[in-house]
């Protein structure tokens, strides 16, 4: 389009609006604590769709984005600590504690980053809340928590927040790719009254406002996510619920078949970007 | 309610006299009273009405904090000391409980 | 016509924000200055003398990052106006700290904030900001 005629439209639109500029930076860098980068923006892999991949933390407020760069301003990090508690408790029949199998949490590193994986013991796909909850049933012999709940959320933050700065880089192919192809086919199928798929707001929109939510690009690298509207650390599979209940379909069930599969999709869509540690979003 | 966990920032060590920025975090749902439950009656106000910081015993700030204070409550304020000393955080629940950190500063 | 994504956001911004009503910073409801005279004690407050920094648009009312100083204040006094309940919050400062604080407070809608601080010399002084309180999103 004409530039002239852009910035003149630009112009009088921002004129019109008395003076008030969108508050988001959108060529802001995100470094945690001073010292961790985070790879919010990168160049998408060969068989992407997306030329950009670009982290929900752009699309943000600055005084949003502001919030996930100290970890004693992250709202989600008290929920971190409570898991950091959990994760040298003892609890069930074995009387175990994650830290007697798996020593520090730092021994966590990496994990995140790869998540959702094919179990080959299990010949299954799994993604992390399952790992947890594996451990948990079957080797402390303590009961499984809630796949959306707080509790895993927190666990989940935890363990995410030791893969902080690494790029995600989750398998597409060899036992995965049965996954990944229903995950891709569940991401363009339009359903429900709003007849929309994953793909119309977040590959086709992003960007662009719906009423006055900044579209995202819908990547999950920085889940579990710290949400504003609702105060809380939220999981992957509870936000896929909530999104398609939006657009008024009717939702798959966490931890269920689908929602693996499209998990796995949508992972995969943010290769390259970091794991964030608990994002703070909308 | 979960396990309340206060963060807070405050640097080991300063100068006397010199101004240092404290930042505390605190996980509470603040429930403000204004909320209603599937019932449709209003959910009843519990929040951490006051936050109350002081240095070797003698105040440094204390906030009254009102139903409009966000979820998992930020507050970050700036102060001077001119000795080493304990500087005490506690958040009083409208439930009567009291959650309390301190962290240890040292004046060279 | 096809635009970048640059010229969206830059433009989609400003469309977002002409559709909204135009707020008066210094609107106070009933309310909120029964709160402040609580506060005061009956006095009155004069403008100047306090920063109050709030974003122009909240990116969710739930969680509005503010900050308010006032060099020379022993307590600041935080309302706002359309809230259902004014009051946010009343901060003293002993000797050792700076009169300044920052926190995040829930706004039910576009409205404004006013901040009152009390002089060491026992008069107040005041700062207001308005702050846009937008719905997004399909359904939230």
């Amino acid at each position: 389009m004409n530039k002239i005629v852009k910035t003149l439209m630009a112009g009088s639109i921002l004129a019109l609006s008395l003076g008030s500029a969108v508050a988001a930076d959108e060529d802001a860098d995100l470094v945690v604590n001073g010292d961790t980068p985070i790879t919010v923006r990168t160049k998408a892999p060969d068989w992407h769709p997306l030329d950009e991949l670009l982290s929900g933390w752009v699309f943000r407020a600055s005084e949003t984005q502001a919030l996930q760069a100290d970890d004693f301003e992250n709202p989600g990090m008290p929920f971190v600590d409570q898991a950091a508690e959990a994760w040298a408790t003892a609890d069930g029949s074995a009387g175990k504690a994650c830290a007697d199998c798996h020593n520090d949490v730092e021994s966590m590193k990496g994990v995140r980053a790869v998540m959702p994986k094919f179990n080959d013991e299990k010949g299954t796909m799994y993604t992390l809340a399952m790992y947890i909850n594996n451990c948990r049933t079957e080797r402390m012999g303590a009961e499984a928590w809630g796949y959306t709940s707080g509790t895993m959320a927190s666990m989940e933050a935890l363990i995410g927040l030791q893969s902080r700065g690494m790029p995600m880089n989750v398998a597409i192919d060899g036992p995965a790719k049965p996954y990944w192809e229903q995950g891709q086919e569940l991401y363009y199928t339009r359903t429900g009254q709003l007849e929309l798929s994953c793909a119309s707001c977040h590959e086709e929109n992003y960007g662009n406002r719906i009423r006055s939510d900044h579209l995202s690009q819908g990547q999950i690298n920085g889940f579990p996510v710290y949400r504003l509207k609702n105060a809380k650390l939220n999981t992957i599979h509870a936000r896929f619920k909530g999104c398609v209940r939006d657009t008024r379909a009717e939702t798959f069930k966490p931890g269920g078949d689908e929602f693996i599969a499209l998990e796995v999709y949508v992972a995969s869509r943010a290769n390259g970007l970091s794991v964030e540690g608990p994002s703070v979003r909308n | 309610m979960a396990k309340i966990k206060p963060r807070v920032k405050a640097p080991k060590s300063v100068a006397a006299g010199e101004v240092f920025t404290v930042k505390t975090l605190i996980n509470h749902t603040m429930e403000s009273g204004q909320r209603k439950g599937k019932d449709g009656n209003k959910i009843p106000r519990q929040i951490l009405h006051t936050f109350d910081v002081t240095y070797n015993g003698a105040q440094v700030m204390t906030a009254t904090q009102h139903g409009a204070i966000s979820a998992n409550p930020y507050v970050e304020f700036q102060m001077k000391v001119n000795e080493s000393g304990t500087l005490t955080m506690k958040w009083l629940d409208d439930d009567g409980s009291t959650y309390e950190t301190s962290k240890d500063i040292a004046v060279g | 016509m096809k635009l970048s994504r640059r010229d969206t956001l830059a433009l989609g911004g400003a469309v977002a924000t002409i559709s909204l009503l135009p707020l008066r910073a210094s609107a106070t409801t009933e309310a909120a200055t029964a709160s402040l005279k609580e506060f005061t004690g009956g006095a009155d407050w004069a403008e100047g003398g306090v920063e109050l920094t709030a974003p122009e648009i909240a990116e969710n009312g739930n969680t509005v990052p503010i900050a308010v100083s006032a060099p020379g204040a022993v307590a600041i006094a935080i309302v706002a106006d359309g809230n259902p309940n004014p009051g946010v919050a009343e901060y003293a400062f002993g000797e050792l700290a700076e009169p300044m604080v920052a926190t995040r407070m829930r706004l039910s809608g576009t409205q404004g904030i006013i901040a009152v601080a009390k002089m060491a010399d026992g008069s107040f002084k005041s700062a207001s900001r308005a702050v846009k309180v937008t719905i997004g999103g399909c359904g939230g």
